[in-house]
């Protein structure tokens, strides 16, 4: 209990300590710019959105997705819903922490014979991808899986690369990317903490 | 989040809601084409059923397997118990082959609290019922299901009818219920209600037509007659007249309640044949549902990191001989 207190009380204060700036990469403008340029080159790719599904991988990954929709239904003119991909169960490192809650899966379409486009806000070891992938191997057989991401931090530890990348961002292995939005946090705006600054 | 599940008095208000909401995810994995998923494979799950059960059983095989957990099945007929194996040489014999988590039905209260604290076993306990004690994951599908027909059970009113006496699911749907703060009303027999019934968190009443016209859902109970030493009704007709539940009754709740029973019914005795296919009742979905909760409680207590600690075998073999 104590600990986890400290940890987040850390997190809180830590944009006002000078021993471990926060720097701020992208602001709410530069994200909104990202995601438009994201949204044109997914229906360049696939020429049109009619044989796309866009699976947000939860939490920030769903925002995004949605947001991805959202702008995709108004190039196309037509309604494009998100859906939403809990990988829990699929993790690598589930039994290196205590069980924690599932999030909501909502697959919005049948996949088979899609393109899904997964989403997420950051791509780092890229565990996360592969444990996606798995769970899409249970739900069924789409014809091509693509991946977009807001943040590329690099320090892959699987064979896993991005089709749709918002920003490249160089990191070392001590700093920290945290993505805020607006519907989970109270604005939107990527920043790197931690490391030597 | 606790290690066993041996009563659900032991949920908080937390735990339950977070089993219960597992629960509803996994409800889904029912209905894909792979009923399938990776968390525990690897884990091996005792079924260790010392009574007879079909729809337990079955329930926790299925949510074990629907996990990728390696179930082993163990009923007491056809095994070493009818030489005169006793449960601890059971469980000694289990935990050496390594079971990650024994699922335990025993016909005498406590078993499960005995094989979880004895640290006989090293994996997590699950009660699937003990006596005439309790059956935690049964209380937990009953508040699922009600939950998905009644929304949030805050202030909704149960009625759980019949032969509580004996029965250890009215026992853990009780302490359930009262967690989650629904009303309940209990309505049985003076001679099928349990001594201390009046420190229970709930009303009770000897008259089931009174509580009808309120009640959200009501439960019926089976009559367990294989448990019954003496005689506590008059008659199986009398009992079915007075606290049977038929369709003049049924027409009598309100149109949004729900009719349950936790199987297996005896139909003709405490519901009528009638209103267990009438279109209110929810006893088969009480069953399906059964395997959800059941995943998330398997996967809530053995998904996570491993527990080593709490097992020392040189401790354990000395408290086992107390």
């Amino acid at each position: 209990m104590v600990a986890s207190d400290d940890a987040s009380r850390a997190d809180a204060t830590h944009p006002q300590d000078p021993g471990h700036p926060a720097r701020t990469v992208l602001d709410d403008q530069d994200i909104s710019r990202a995601l438009t340029r994201i949204t044109h080159e997914i229906l360049e790719r696939n020429r049109d959105s009619s044989g796309i599904v866009l699976l947000g991988i939860p939490t920030r990954g769903v925002h995004l997705a949605r947001r991805i929709a959202k702008r995709m239904s108004e190039v196309e003119g037509r309604e494009i819903t998100a859906g939403a991909l809990d990988i829990t169960m699929f993790r690598d490192d589930l039994r290196l922490k205590p069980a924690r809650a599932l999030e909501h899966t909502e697959i919005p379409d049948d996949i088979d014979d899609k393109v899904v486009v997964l989403v997420d806000d950051v791509l780092f070891s890229g565990r996360t991808i592969r444990a996606a992938l798995d769970a899409l191997n249970e739900i069924g057989r789409p014809r091509a899986v693509q991946l977009a991401v807001l943040i590329d931090r690099g320090h892959r530890e699987l064979p896993i690369r991005a089709d749709f990348v918002g920003k490249n961002l160089p990191t070392s292995l001590s700093e920290s990317v945290k993505v805020a939005l607006v519907e989970t946090d109270d604005h939107d705006a990527v920043a790197i903490q931690g490391g030597v600054a | 989040m606790i290690k066993h599940l041996l009563s659900a008095g032991d949920l908080d208000r937390t735990d339950a809601i977070r089993i219960l909401d597992t629960a509803e995810e996994l409800l889904g994995v029912a209905s894909r084409p792979i009923k399938k998923l990776p968390t525990l494979r690897g884990r091996t799950v005792v079924n260790l059923f010392f009574e007879d059960s079909t729809r337990t059983r079955i329930s926790f095989e299925a949510a074990a397997k629907r996990l990728s957990a390696d179930v082993i099945n163990f009923s007491a007929k056809g095994s070493s118990v009818s030489k005169g194996e006793s449960l601890k040489d059971t469980a000694l014999t289990l935990q050496a082959m390594g079971a990650d988590a024994v699922i335990v039905r025993h016909q005498h209260s406590g078993a499960p609290h005995r094989l979880a604290h004895a640290k006989w076993t090293k994996g997590a306990v699950i009660n699937a019922g003990d006596g005439t004690h309790e059956h935690p994951t049964q209380a937990l599908l009953d508040a699922f299901t009600m939950r998905r027909h009644l929304g949030d059970l805050e202030g909704k009113n149960i009625t759980i009818v019949g032969d509580v006496l004996h029965s250890r699911v009215a026992r853990s749907n009780v302490l359930l219920l009262d967690t989650l703060g629904a009303n309940v009303t209990i309505v049985a027999p003076p001679t099928l209600l349990p001594v201390g019934v009046e420190k229970w968190p709930v009303e009770t009443s000897y008259d089931l037509d009174t509580s009808l016209e309120k009640a959200d859902a009501v439960m019926m109970l089976r009559v367990q007659q294989e448990r019954m030493k003496a005689s506590f009704f008059p008659s199986a007709r009398e009992y079915s007249r007075r606290y049977g539940l038929d369709t003049a009754r049924v027409n009598r709740l309100p149109d949004h309640a729900i009719v349950m029973h936790p199987g297996p019914m005896n139909r003709g005795m405490e519901i009528t044949a009638d209103v267990a296919d009438h279109v209110r009742s929810v006893i088969v979905e009480q069953v399906t549902n059964g395997v959800a909760v059941r995943m998330a409680v398997l996967y809530l207590l053995l998904g996570g990191a491993a527990d080593d600690t709490s097992f020392d075998p040189i401790e354990s073999t000395e408290e086992g001989t107390e």
